[in-house]
């Protein structure tokens, strides 16, 4: 029995205390001190406790940066889990804040403080190397997030996407759990890097191969690859808009770092190859196909959608493509999936934020809705230009830099095998170009309709989708400043 | 100071965008004070350099973890194109002064547009060049699909598609030569030396040339190029066919044919007579140089006469630079610059001075109107573009495809014949639409029935009882900067021969010389 040093794990795990504390303090002034004040201000409040909150554990982290293995992989910190929780962190904060003048629930304290418990659950996600506290982690995640699909109160979509994000959710849970306890079976350990050891490879058990495909399928849902990802453009369509963007964006970051730690770190021997004609079976073939079928049916799907928030949808489904091309890139991939994975955060969050002020304006986000954007919100419209034309991978917004990147970890990796796929993945970012433009061609093409009342935008959205717009812009710009950190050894 | 030409362009373009919407006439001045600037930057730089001399303008390590640079520079190349864009946008901007409909708007875009070209044209990283190409296709889109005419939206997104997987078709080249040449560096210099295996380049080379090669109007890659010229409002269509064309030609010269040269090798085997890439590329374009003038002949729209003679006009461009002679490289650079002259020319009359002004491009319409009595200026000017557009010796598109006929003639005898029976379908499709447009007998067309009577009537289409208003200060100044372009290299071509020529002696075109250059 090792004996537990609690002093270090708190000093490892202080951000997440931090925002687990900020949770329940959040559920206290909410019950104590709030009940009698007007909604508008106590909505008001509340966010801004939340975002205190997390800007706290930000601030932690940046001012003790305290790295560390705790029992073997229970937690490890390092710089690059830093910088990811801080993404992740960021995200919740500009959701918290995007969701300033919204009125789809009342119950604003319980909102905020799922937000920040499923915050919770995503930090211990990216910080562990530990089947269970990963488990345990995205649990806590998923729970919350399921509840924050639903939160629209009056809304009968809001609940049947949530049902459906839960249900589908919940059997993907059961198939990782099944997987993650056959790893354990083989390698006896719960250790990551033991796993590994223990696994040896290249040629793979036939259990083994089981095991890879179930984790496979229960991160898949969670990142919406493809054909997991049924439940994506129902939740994307009908959850609150902020809700919506926190599942797009900062559970993705979560999901996808920790895919590409149980995979690169826990079956570190078993990539196997995904080419033609010298084909080895092992997880690198698996994530092909995911991403190709998510690449294809995400891009074709796309083309046909009207609604906007659905478009995105399945758009998301067509990155989730692209980022698994960065998990094949391995270690080098790394910083590039980082990298991509944040500015797709900030792009769409963004793009959601657009979306629901153009709901709470004209009364539907279809791309009919939209028309006329550029006369009636000038700013608001070259923002949704912004977000779109990164999606699209046009340069100098960060999601161009994003997809080089990406595309030259795959192919440095592995020395050009996985070129088929890139040519794939560009190729369809070209037809993805046809379906954003449908959008924009809505927003400064097409003349506005007539007799649509002046109204005020609520400030506090607008703000964080100008600054939203403007972190893809000068990632865009200077991917250095993020890359310097990342790429660090 | 020479990059200042992309900032001018770019920061006008944003500084446009914040501007109240009412200050349209600050607009246009603004815009035309930056494109001025942008053209007396790029005179001068041209004009002041040494010939033969390569200059970095600007060299910061941009990311430094994957060894990319912001590599701004110019060569004698660079700057004969960098100084047909000034030209170009200066003219471009004057023949839209009488834009109405969202004119801040439009000279943001517009500008947005210039500041990517100059962008290209300077970058001497691939990563920058390829940031800069793509970000010319944005505004191309909006500019046609908002001030477009003729099925605009259509056009705006063909266009923006055909651009996308063209250079969606370079990314994949670019990225692998990255990856393959170690993924330290992307200059252009580092990756030309890089010598990349056979195989790779014999599949790298046709990508990425055909990918630029979309933009410069390749056959059969061509077909955005008519529908986008003929929707594109009047100065995006002399952009388009003036300097957008002319980035897909940059691209296969100084990309595709520096990185991959050995892609230009004999494959071994021989089919039909075509034994190399070289081959199949220099016969698509010779059959662009037909094919654009034979369907130029039968059109009805004018404004797709021009548009399919650009096809024509770019095979050139494209043969130029198959026939790996000098003379024959030489003369492609050349005709680039000519061409975005003439080019640029020819739709301003069409546009702006005709369509905006009787608002019908079709010959058969134009025909009865006589126009050479109502808009003499307009008349003359199409007269001389044409002349220059056929090669007339004077006319810097005779020095031009000249030395192309005779880069050909030394590498491909059987094509160069082809291609003067191009030159000619040239001059039929030219002169006929200079005489169906502007000189016209009106009996000819109205025959039994009004021959007398509008004898004697002056300047008056016998349908719009209004006169037509008269050619405008600013599109006389745009048509006589044009000419004069034109005239000055056709009669002295050492002005510009004497900074492309010694160019091609630069170390990144070493891998082409086993093929002819000397």
């Amino acid at each position: 029995m090792i004996p537990v040093n609690y002093l270090d794990l708190l000093r490892l795990a202080a951000p997440e205390t931090v925002v687990l504390a900020g949770a329940l303090v959040v559920l206290g002034v909410d019950l104590l001190a709030l009940r009698e004040v007007e909604t508008g201000l106590r909505r008001l409040l509340l966010l801004i406790l939340g975002a205190v909150t997390c800007g706290a554990a930000i601030a932690w982290m940046a001012a003790f940066p305290n790295l560390g293995n705790f029992m073997q992989g229970m937690l490890v910190v390092t710089p690059l889990t830093q910088w990811v929780k801080g993404g992740v962190l960021a995200l919740a904060i500009l959701t918290l804040l995007l969701s300033g003048g919204a009125s789809f629930t009342n119950h604003w304290g319980e909102y905020v403080a799922l937000l920040l418990l499923s915050a919770v659950g995503l930090m211990f996600l990216v910080s562990s190397e530990s089947l269970l506290v990963i488990f345990i982690a995205l649990e806590l995640a998923s729970l919350s997030l399921y509840i924050l699909a639903a939160f629209h109160h009056d809304a009968p979509e809001s609940a049947e996407a949530a049902l459906k994000y839960f249900l589908f959710g919940s059997v993907s849970a059961g198939f990782m759990l099944f997987g993650l306890s056959l790893l354990y079976g083989l390698s006896g350990s719960i250790d990551l890097r033991e796993i590994a050891a223990a696994l040896g490879g290249p040629f793979l058990d036939p259990l083994l191969a089981v095991a890879m495909v179930t984790v496979a399928v229960g991160l898949g849902f969670k990142i919406a690859a493809a054909p997991f990802h049924l439940w994506a453009p129902d939740v994307y369509q009908a959850a609150p808009p902020p809700s919506a963007a926190f599942i797009a964006s900062a559970s993705k970051l979560a999901s996808f770092f920790v895919l590409a730690k149980v995979l690169s770190v826990g079956m570190g021997g078993l990539e196997g190859r995904a080419v033609f004609g010298d084909y080895l079976p092992g997880w690198v073939p698996l994530l092909a196909a995911l991403a190709a079928a998510s690449l294809l049916w995400g891009n074709l799907a796309a083309i046909v959608q009207t609604n906007v928030r659905r478009l995105i949808a399945y758009s998301a489904i067509a990155h989730a493509g692209y980022m698994l091309l960065g998990i094949m890139g391995g270690k080098a991939g790394l910083p590039a999936l980082v990298y991509y994975a944040m500015t797709y955060g900030f792009t769409t969050l963004g793009a959601f934020g657009v979306a629901s002020l153009v709901r709470d304006r004209v009364g539907g986000d279809n791309l009919s809705d939209f028309a006329g954007l550029s006369r009636r919100e000038p700013w608001m419209a070259f923002c949704m230009l912004v977000f779109m034309l990164s999606l699209a991978g046009i340069p100098p917004l960060a999601g161009f830099f994003g997809k080089f990147y990406l595309f030259a970890a795959a192919l440095k990796t592995s020395s050009l095998d996985l070129l088929w796929l890139v040519i794939l993945a560009i190729g369809m970012s070209a037809v993805s170009l046809y379906y954003y433009l449908q959008v924009l061609k809505q927003i400064y093409v097409v003349p506005p309709p007539s007799g649509l009342a002046a109204a005020p935008i609520p400030s506090l959205p607008k703000t964080v989708i100008i600054l939203a717009a403007l972190t893809v812009i000068v990632l865009g710009c200077a991917p250095n400043l993020l890359l310097r950190v990342l790429a660090a050894p | 100071m020479l990059a200042w030409t992309i900032y001018l362009s770019l920061g006008t373009a944003l500084l446009l965008m914040l501007l109240p919407e009412r200050r349209e006439q600050w607009a246009r001045f603004l815009a035309l004070g930056a494109a001025l600037g942008g053209l007396v930057l790029s005179a001068s730089a041209l004009f002041q350099s040494a010939p033969g001399s390569f200059r970095t303008v600007t060299r910061l390590s941009w990311i430094p973890t994957l060894g990319i640079d912001y590599h701004l520079g110019a060569d004698g190349i660079s700057l004969v194109l960098v100084f047909l864009t000034g030209l170009a946008a200066v003219a471009g901007i004057l023949f839209s002064w009488n834009i109405g409909h969202r004119p801040r708007e439009f000279f943001a875009l517009y500008l947005a547009l210039i500041g990517g070209v100059y962008g290209v044209f300077l970058s001497f990283d691939l990563f920058l060049l390829f940031v800069f190409y793509e970000i010319a296709i944005i505004p191309k889109y909006f500019l046609i699909a908002i001030w477009g005419s003729t099925r605009r939206e259509y056009a705006a997104m063909k266009l923006a598609l055909y651009s996308f997987v063209g250079s969606a078709m370079v990314l994949v080249g670019l990225v692998a030569a990255f990856v393959f040449a170690g993924g330290q560096t992307m200059s252009l210099a580092d990756l030309a030396a890089h010598r990349f295996p056979r195989e790779f380049q014999m599949w790298a080379f046709p990508l990425v040339f055909v990918g630029f090669a979309v933009l410069a109007g390749l056959w059969p890659f061509h077909t955005w190029a008519p529908t986008g010229h003929v929707a594109a409002p009047t100065a995006a269509s002399m952009l388009l066919a003036g300097v957008v064309m002319k980035l897909g030609a940059y691209g296969c010269l100084r990309v595709a044919m520096t990185l991959f040269p050995e892609g230009l090798q004999p494959w071994g085997f021989e089919w039909l007579g075509i034994g190399s890439w070289r081959d199949v590329f220099a016969l698509l374009a010779v059959t662009g140089i037909l094919y654009g003038g034979m369907v130029a002949l039968v059109q009805k729209d004018f404004k797709f006469v021009i548009g399919y003679s650009s096809v024509s006009h770019m095979g050139f461009v494209l043969l130029g630079l198959m026939t790996l002679q000098t003379i024959g490289l030489t003369g492609a650079v050349l005709q680039m610059f000519s061409h975005g002259i003439v080019a640029g020319l020819l739709f301003a009359v069409v546009g702006r001075m005709v369509y905006d002004r009787v608002h019908t491009r079709h010959l058969d319409d134009l025909q009865p109107m006589n126009l050479s009595r109502g808009l003499p200026f307009a008349a003359v000017t199409f007269t001389l573009a044409t002349l220059a557009s056929i090669g007339l010796p004077g006319f810097s598109g005779f020095v031009a495809e000249l030395q192309v006929l005779i880069g050909a003639w030394q590498a491909y005898p059987t094509l160069a014949v082809l291609t003067g029976a191009g030159i000619l379908v040239g001059v039929a499709y030219g002169l006929r639409a200079l005489q169906r447009a502007f000189f016209a007998e009106r009996r000819s067309c109205t025959d039994g029935q009004a021959s007398g009577s509008a004898r004697g009537a002056p300047a008056q289409p016998p349908d719009s009882p209004a006169p037509l208003e008269p050619i405008s200060f600013p599109e006389r100044v745009g048509s006589i900067l044009l000419i004069a372009a034109s005239l000055a290299v056709g009669l002295y071509p050492d002005l510009l021969l004497k900074y492309i020529l010694p160019s091609f002696n630069a170390p990144w075109f070493d891998g082409l010389r086993g093929g002819g250059l000397p």
